[in-house]
C-alpha cells in the first residue's frame, strides 16, 4: 500500500498488524455492513500514522473493497494519509496530530455508560506518542473516572522517526507509569496472538479501571530490512522493496 | 433582519456566562443528550449549575484542557451533545490543535462555551484576557462563531447552538452587560441584526460593544449624523449581505469589537468591505496589543473600547467618504 502511495508510514503499521487483526477478527463486535451500528465496539488509532495498517483489517473484515487499499493517499481516496472518521468505512476517529486519540476513546467511553450499553472502546498508541502530554491527561482521566470499558494498547517498538524513543525523549518505563496512573497493566509479547487475546479477557474482567495492554513489538515486524529500523517510520518502500517484504510476509502479489 | 431597539438608561446588568449557565441547565432539562464538561473552572463559567442539576451528566476534566477538547469530540461521536467550557484564553489557545483536528476536521457536533473572553476579564490581566480568540476560531473550517451581546441573546444562541449539528464556539463574558433585547428577540445563526437604522454611517459591534454602538449612535443623532448600528453576533457563517447592504447605504463604516482589530469582527468587516462594498471603514478594538490588569470600565476607556471611541472613529469615516 505504502509502495503504491510511494509514503507513507510501513514500520509502525507493521509492528500493530498483529494486534489489529487480533481486535478486527476476534475480538470486537462489529458488523462491516452496519459501520454505525449503535452498539459496536470502537477502536481508535490514536498513533494515527499506523492507517495503512488499519485499512488493511478493515478491508480484510470486510468495511470496503481490498482493491482500494491501491489508492492510500491519492487524491479523491477515501484512505486519506491519517485516518479521516468522515470518509472511510469503520473508522471511529479522526487522528493524526498525536496524544488525542485516547481522549476521544474516553469520551466515547463515558457516553456509553451515560446510556447503559454494553459495548467496549479499544484504542492503539504508539509509545513515541506517550511523549505527548496529553497522554497522561486522557491517562489520569480514565482513571478517575473508573472506564473499565477502555482498553488501551500500547505498541511498544521502541522507536519513533528520529531514532530510538530511548535516544530521543525517554518516555520509558511504560508500564509503571500506567500503574502509576491507576490502570491495570498487562505485559505481552505484541505478535503472539494467544497473548493478545488472552490480555483482552483480563481487561474485559477488570473492574473500575482501565487496562494498559503494553504490547512489545518489533517496528517493520516480518520485514527483514525494515525490522527495527528508524528509517522505516516514515518512508515507503521501493516496488522493489514491496515485493521483497511481501514475500517475506507471505503474501504475495503487488499492490496488497 | 431588523430589531430596532433603543438603549434603557438602568437596563439591567446580566453578564452572558450567567446567562449561559442557566441557558445550559434548561437545555438538559430538554434534552438527555446534553453533557457538560469543565477544566476547573465551572464555578467561573457557570457550568456548575448544570453541574449541580445534572451531575451524572456533568464532567470536571480538571486542569487539562487538551483533554477536555477531545473528550468532549468522543462524547459527540458517541451521539452526545458535549457542551466544553473554560476560559476564552485557554479554550482557543491552548486547546487549538484539539478544537482543529479533534472537532473541527471531523465536524463533531461539540460546543465551546468559553468565558472570560476579552479585556473585560479585568483584574486577572493580560494572560487571561483573550484578544485573538475569535480570528482564531473564525478561521477554521466547519466552526460557527457566536459573539452574543447580552444575556437575552446568549440564551437564544445556546439554543441555536445545540440545535445546530456541528462545532459552535460561544464567546462568552464576566462582566455584567446591560440587557438589550426582549424575550420575542429572534436570534437566527448567521443573520446580523439591524439595531438602528441611519443613512450616514453604519456601526458594526458585537459583545458588550453593541451597547457602546448604541450609546454612540445617541450621541451622533445629537451632532446631526444618522448611525445604522448592526449587530453582527454570528461572526461565522458572516453575514456579508446585511453588513454590504448597509455599508452601501451608509458609505461609511465602523467596526467594534472586544477584540484585536486584526481577524475578528474589523478583521470580518474589512473583508466583506474589501470584496463587496468598497467605502472608508475604521475599526475600533485592540490595536496589536495585549491588555493588563485594571476594572473592566477602566480597560475599556484605556484601550479605547467606549462609545466616545466610536462616535470619534464613526465621524472620520464620515470625513473620509468620497476621498
Amino acid at each position: 500500500m505504502t509502495a503504491a502511495a510511494k509514503s507513507g508510514h510501513p514500520g509502525g503499521s507493521l509492528s500493530a498488524a498483529d494486534i489489529l487483526s487480533a481486535l478486527y477478527f476476534r475480538v470486537m463486535r462489529v458488523d462491516p455492513a452496519r459501520p454505525d451500528w449503535p452498539d459496536r465496539d470502537r477502536f481508535v488509532l490514536s498513533k494515527g500514522h499506523g492507517a495503512p495498517a488499519l485499512y488493511a483489517a478493515l478491508a480484510e473484515r470486510g468495511y470496503f473493497p481490498v482493491e482500494e487499499l491501491k489508492t492510500l493517499r491519492r487524491l479523491h481516496s477515501r484512505l486519506q494519509g491519517h485516518p479521516d472518521m468522515r470518509k472511510t468505512p469503520g473508522v471511529e476517529a479522526s487522528t493524526g496530530s498525536l496524544g488525542q486519540g485516547l481522549s476521544m476513546a474516553n469520551g466515547m467511553a463515558l457516553a456509553g455508560r451515560l446510556d447503559g450499553r454494553d459495548w467496549r472502546v479499544y484504542v492503539l498508541l504508539g509509545d513515541g506518542e506517550c511523549e505527548e502530554g496529553q497522554v497522561w491527561e486522557a491517562a489520569m482521566a480514565a482513571a478517575h473516572y473508573r472506564l473499565d470499558s477502555v482498553t488501551a494498547f500500547l505498541d511498544h517498538n521502541g522507536l519513533q522517526i528520529d531514532g530510538p524513543i530511548e535516544k530521543v525523549m525517554s518516555p520509558n518505563p511504560l508500564p509503571e507509569k500506567w500503574r502509576a496512573f491507576g490502570w491495570h497493566v498487562v505485559e505481552i509479547d505484541g505478535h503472539d496472538f494467544a497473548q493478545i487475546l488472552e490480555a483482552v479477557e483480563e481487561a474485559k474482567k477488570t473492574k473500575g479501571r482501565p487496562t494498559m495492554i503494553v504490547a512489545r513489538t518489533i517496528k517493520g515486524r516480518g520485514v527483514s530490512f525494515m525490522e527495527n529500523e528508524a528509517n522505516w517510520h516514515g518512508q515507503a518502500p521501493s516496488p522493489e522493496q514491496a515485493e521483497q517484504a511481501l514475500r517475506e510476509l507471505g503474501k504475495g502479489g503487488a499492490g496488497r | 433582519m431588523k430589531y430596532l431597539i433603543k438603549l434603557q438608561d438602568g437596563a439591567k446588568k446580566v453578564a452572558t456566562r450567567d446567562a449561559y449557565g442557566e441557558a445550559l441547565a434548561e437545555l438538559g432539562r430538554e434534552n438527555p443528550n446534553v453533557v457538560a464538561l469543565d477544566a476547573d473552572l465551572s464555578k467561573s463559567t457557570k457550568t456548575a449549575v448544570f453541574g449541580k442539576a445534572f451531575p451524572e451528566r456533568f464532567f470536571n476534566m480538571g486542569i487539562a484542557e487538551a483533554n477536555l477538547m477531545a473528550t468532549a469530540a468522543g462524547l459527540a461521536a458517541a451521539g452526545k451533545v458535549p457542551f466544553a467550557s473554560t476560559f476564552a484564553v485557554f479554550a482557543t489557545g491552548r486547546a487549538f490543535d484539539q478544537v482543529r483536528n479533534s472537532i473541527c476536521y471531523p465536524r463533531l457536533n461539540v460546543k465551546i462555551g468559553a468565558s472570560h473572553a476579552g479585556l473585560t476579564v479585568g483584574e486577572d490581566g493580560g494572560s487571561h484576557q483573550s484578544v485573538e480568540d475569535i480570528a482564531l476560531m473564525r478561521v477554521l473550517p466547519n466552526m460557527t462563531v457566536l459573539v452574543p451581546a447580552d444575556g437575552t441573546e446568549t440564551r437564544a444562541a445556546v439554543r441555536a447552538a445545540a440545535a445546530l449539528n456541528g462545532p459552535v464556539y460561544l464567546r462568552l463574558g464576566r462582566a455584567g452587560v446591560p440587557t438589550l433585547f426582549n424575550p420575542d428577540y429572534g436570534f437566527r445563526v448567521g443573520e446580523a441584526v439591524i439595531l438602528r437604522e441611519g443613512r450616514d454611517v453604519s456601526l458594526f459591534a458585537c459583545g458588550v460593544m453593541v451597547a457602546e454602538a448604541l450609546r454612540a449612535a445617541d450621541e451622533l443623532a445629537a451632532e446631526g449624523l444618522e448611525a445604522e448600528v448592526v449587530n453582527v453576533s454570528t461572526l461565522k457563517p458572516f453575514d456579508s449581505r446585511t453588513v454590504a447592504d448597509s455599508a452601501r447605504k451608509t458609505g461609511a463604516a465602523v467596526s467594534a469589537e472586544e477584540h484585536s482589530i486584526i481577524g475578528g469582527l474589523g478583521g470580518a468587516v474589512a473583508e466583506c468591505l474589501g470584496e463587496h462594498a468598497p467605502v472608508p471603514l475604521v475599526r475600533v478594538g485592540l490595536r496589536d496589543t495585549f491588555g493588563e490588569s485594571g476594572t473592566p470600565d477602566e480597560l475599556l476607556k484605556a484601550y479605547g473600547l467606549t462609545a466616545a471611541d466610536i462616535v470619534r472613529s464613526a465621524k472620520e469615516a464620515v470625513q473620509r467618504k468620497g476621498k
